[in-house]
């Protein structure tokens, strides 16, 4: 018990400079369900809801990935959305404390889809399919 | 065997009144439901049933040859970005254009996954990854795709892509990666959200050329039962007995 209040703790720091979520889901409990529940518990809430979106189809937000990335990933002050590979990053920060490896964000997106769509424009201008190319290729090799 | 629904129940005093209100401009009976929506959109916490089969009718004889509208839009709603290698490159949809050698008339359609009421990708597949939803879009759940690839052999209609390389800048609605199998989705997210419509449907009509319908194959109102009654629909390898969701019209 004491460590597992320890752990908490230690949960609760982290860089300072991580951007506010946009608000808080209720006054109660503050984020979908209490603080420290979903601390400890927060990937068995996304686990049960990724199958009935996949499966039955259902949308609800509460619970669904889309969800907590577009409340927690907020911009810093330049707009800046923070990648996974960042350490203010939400989930990053405390994944890379507590040497957590997740898949997740190979696959989804790890910013909200006005930050993607950012991503995807230069200068005002969509880009191609071929650019994008080039772009993920550069990525890659990083 | 086809769904029909039991319109005895339908209590046509209430429809009138429901239908009213609905013209009176989109008042919501409740948070979050509108009565202006389609009678197919379903509230986001209600499972999807199969009430609905969500289908598409392609018109051949309105489909252009040289134009690529329907595959554009596919890669813009789903980010199906190019890595600038085609032969490994991701299609959901792609446009064939096939000859009748002895008349020399080309039919030029888009080729997508059937989705078919008995799938022969979900017969395969070894992890049950490959499934088909109660509403008759068939998916695969990526979370348990282990990207042996059967499925792709299994598919009469080559509907399916595996994705080699890892990928980036994926959108939020359109989860894609490494290692996995995907194919066409129906537009899964914009059906969900009650659009009732895909993003090829809805490129190909801006383009002026409508061949393409999407809609509720169980609906006999809705303009998809509507027309495969009135003008007839084929289904591509219809000796397979696999009864697609897409019909063709003029092939």
């Amino acid at each position: 018990m004491v460590t597992c209040v320890s752990m908490i703790q230690v949960f609760a720091d982290g860089p300072e400079n991580i951007p506010p979520p946009k608000g808080k889901y209720s006054e109660e409990t503050v984020c979908v369900e209490p603080v420290d529940v979903m601390r400890r518990q927060h990937f068995e809430y996304i686990l049960d809801h990724r199958d009935k979106t996949v499966i039955e189809g259902i949308r609800t937000e509460k619970y669904s990935l889309t969800g907590c990335i577009d409340c927690h990933i907020t911009p810093d002050a330049q707009g800046k959305y923070a990648r996974y590979s960042e350490e203010i990053h939400f989930c990053a920060s405390c994944h890379l404390f507590t040497a957590v490896t997740i898949d997740c964000f190979q696959c989804h997106a790890d910013r909200p889809e006005e930050a993607v769509r950012a991503t995807l424009r230069m200068s005002g201008q969509v880009i191609g399919v071929q650019e994008l190319g080039k772009l993920m290729q550069l990525d890659a090799l990083k | 065997m086809r769904y029909t629904f039991d319109t005895s129940e339908v209590d046509s005093g209430r429809r009138g009144f429901t239908l009213g209100v609905a013209a009176l401009g989109g008042l919501s009976v409740a948070p979050g439901i509108f009565l202006y929506h389609s009678a197919s959109a379903k509230p986001a916490d209600q499972p999807v049933s199969n009430k609905q089969r969500w289908g598409m009718l392609v018109n051949t004889n309105v489909c252009q040859e040289d134009c690529s509208a329907c595959v554009t839009a596919c890669n813009e709603e789903n980010g199906l970005w190019s890595l600038g290698r085609p032969a490994t490159d991701a299609q959901w949809i792609r446009k064939l254009n096939v000859k009748d050698r002895q008349t020399g008339h080309v039919t030029s359609l888009p080729m997508m996954c059937q989705h078919c009421e008995h799938p022969p990708c979900v017969d395969v597949c070894p992890t049950k990854a490959s499934f088909r939803r109660e509403d008759g879009i068939v998916l695969v759940n990526k979370h348990t795709c282990i990207g042996c690839r059967y499925c792709m052999m299994a598919c009469p209609y080559k509907a399916r892509s595996f994705i080699h390389e890892p990928l980036y800048e994926q959108l939020p609605h359109s989860p894609r990666g490494k290692g996995c199998v995907e194919s066409c989705t129906l537009c899964v997210h914009k059906v969900d959200r009650g659009d009732n419509n895909t993003a090829c449907a809805e490129a190909c009509a801006k383009d002026g050329h409508e061949a393409l319908v999407f809609g509720d194959l169980n609906d006999p109102h809705s303009e998809i039962s509507r027309l495969l009654e009135k003008h007839g629909g084929s289904q591509i390898r219809a000796d397979l007995g696999l009864n697609t969701g897409v019909r063709y019209q003029g092939i």
